[in-house]
């Protein structure tokens, strides 16, 4: 799954995009980090198919557009659906048949499959969130910062049940977020950006084995990569 | 504050002023006509009884016949305007003209255009249209505050138009039509009544008509068993409203919730 040479102009004439390209392989962990504002959301709205470019274009491989799903910055929970209908929302709209206990076991909310969302904490919905984007068993799975709101406790806790998740199966990830260690800690590769307009500045693999423990971020390889990106960053202000 | 003492402190108050009223109405001898005791009232309304609650029962017809259609028209627009701008630009300036009439205005209008034999016709008409505007435009509201995400995430998975429309836009309004039609339920109530003050002839024999007939003949005490059994609709309707807003919000809704 690729975006080829894609630009994208708001109808106000902003280019949040120019000849931007990115090139996915399947079944890897890849972080998109930049400033605020370069464009990160709008490269996952473009894949997510809910935004069209208006130069170049998105192509799939050979199966077509696969299954997707969208972790928000906010967890984007119905209010008035319980725990299990929300997760369940993916089958209920397609049709599909579900395993919605299998799913909520796998974040721990199985107690939880009868509560309404306002009784859950933020680290909770955004589990039931990631639970719903999993529950059709999507090729790609789109992450928007979705961690920005959270404590850091709550924060390194979903950190780790998403890669768990990932490492499990066996969908591709890109994970946009502004936080340099998120990026490193749990990306295979990434790609920073750079704003007005977005275009890529530096593609960074992140040569560390998995499962990525803790201690991880308490070793100097770890400062390395941080200290790698952070510098293609500042190449970017 | 106590949930017994939450009743029983309006109770005291209430007791309080209508013996505080009783005894100087007493005292001073004021004339029946100007001010009734309560206790002229309490028997006022006992003996008139049956006809009063005729003309209630003719009253409630009109306010529920127009609460119901004014809740119809109110949410079938606010679905229509949600969808489409141009029938927005288009209608969204008569319904603000007619709530913007006063509704005492236009009634002798609607009564020749009903004919005076169907003057129930009139009243139902006129009530509809006061209770009419806060349904559309607070449900309206509710359909345009629908989430971003949540509308993404239905494109993302191929939501067909009925389903974005049930599964999303309808839930996410309802706190707002529910809370329209609250109000409304009130102005129903009270367009029924105005509209009789207006249209009132022999042919209407709603509360608001035995109201003015009562103090055409200062016969004091009817008058104001009339008005009590209009304030006893008033807040029925109230409370009614609000059950089933509760039940329907209750799990999920702030505003709802008891806190914990």
């Amino acid at each position: 799954m690729k975006l080829d040479s894609v630009g994208k102009r708001f109808a106000n004439g902003y280019a949040a995009l120019e000849d931007f390209s990115l090139d996915l392989a399947p079944g890897q962990f890849t972080s998109l980090i930049g400033p605020s504002g370069c464009g990160k959301s709008t490269v996952l709205n473009l894949m997510a198919g809910l935004s069209r470019p208006t130069s170049g274009q998105v192509s799939w491989g050979a199966g077509g557009k696969p299954d997707i799903g969208f972790v928000f910055q906010e967890p984007t929970l119905m209010p008035w659906a319980t725990v299990a209908q929300n997760v369940a929302l993916p089958q209920t709209l397609t049709g599909r048949p579900a395993a919605i206990e299998e799913q909520l076991a796998k974040v721990g909310l199985s107690a939880f499959a009868t509560c309404y969302p306002r009784q859950l904490s933020g680290g909770m919905k955004m589990r039931a969130s990631i639970a719903r984007a999993l529950a059709s068993q999507p090729a790609l799975l789109l992450l928007d910062e979705p961690f920005g709101a959270l404590d850091e406790i709550t924060r390194f806790d979903l950190i780790d049940q998403l890669l768990a998740l990932w490492l499990g199966h066996s969908f591709s990830a890109l994970f946009v977020t502004h936080s340099i260690t998120e990026s490193v800690f749990m990306s295979q590769r990434v790609v920073v950006m750079g704003g007005k307009p977005g275009r890529v500045l530096a593609d960074i693999a992140i040569d560390e084995p998995y499962p990525r423990l803790p201690a991880f971020r308490a070793e100097a390889r770890y400062a390395a990569w941080c200290g790698q990106v952070l510098d293609a960053l500042r190449g970017a202000a | 504050m106590s949930k017994l003492w939450r009743i029983l402190l309006p109770a005291i108050v209430g007791v309080l002023a209508l013996s505080a009223w009783e005894i100087s109405v007493r005292l001073l001898e004021v004339p029946l006509f100007v001010l009734p005791p309560p206790s002229a009232i309490a028997v006022s309304l006992a003996q008139d009884l049956p006809s009063l609650a005729e003309s209630l029962v003719f009253t409630l017809q009109i306010t529920l016949g127009a609460f119901l259609l004014a809740s119809a028209a109110g949410i079938s627009l606010a679905i229509l305007f949600a969808h489409s701008r141009l029938a927005e630009r288009a209608l969204m300036p008569y319904a603000v003209v007619i709530q913007v009439t006063p509704v005492v205005a236009i009634a002798p209008l609607v009564i020749i255009w009903t004919g005076l034999d169907n003057a129930w016709a009139a009243l139902f008409i006129l009530a509809t249209l006061v209770a009419f505007f806060p349904v559309l435009s607070s449900s309206l509201l509710g359909f345009r505050s629908v989430d971003r995400g949540l509308r993404n995430l239905f494109r993302l998975y191929g939501a067909t138009p009925w389903q974005v429309f049930w599964r999303l836009e309808l839930p996410s309004a309802l706190p707002h039509m529910l809370a329209g039609m609250k109000v409304a339920g009130g102005l129903a109530l009270i367009g029924a009544i105005v509209a009789e003050f207006v249209a009132g002839s022999g042919t209407a024999t709603g509360l608001a008509w035995r109201i003015v007939e009562s103090g055409n003949r200062l016969n004091m005490p009817r008058m104001f068993a009339a008005l009590l059994l209009l304030s006893a609709t008033g807040i029925l309707i109230h409370v009614l409203l609000s059950a089933v807003e509760y039940l329907l919000l209750r799990h999920w809704h702030e505003s709802k919730v008891r806190s914990e």
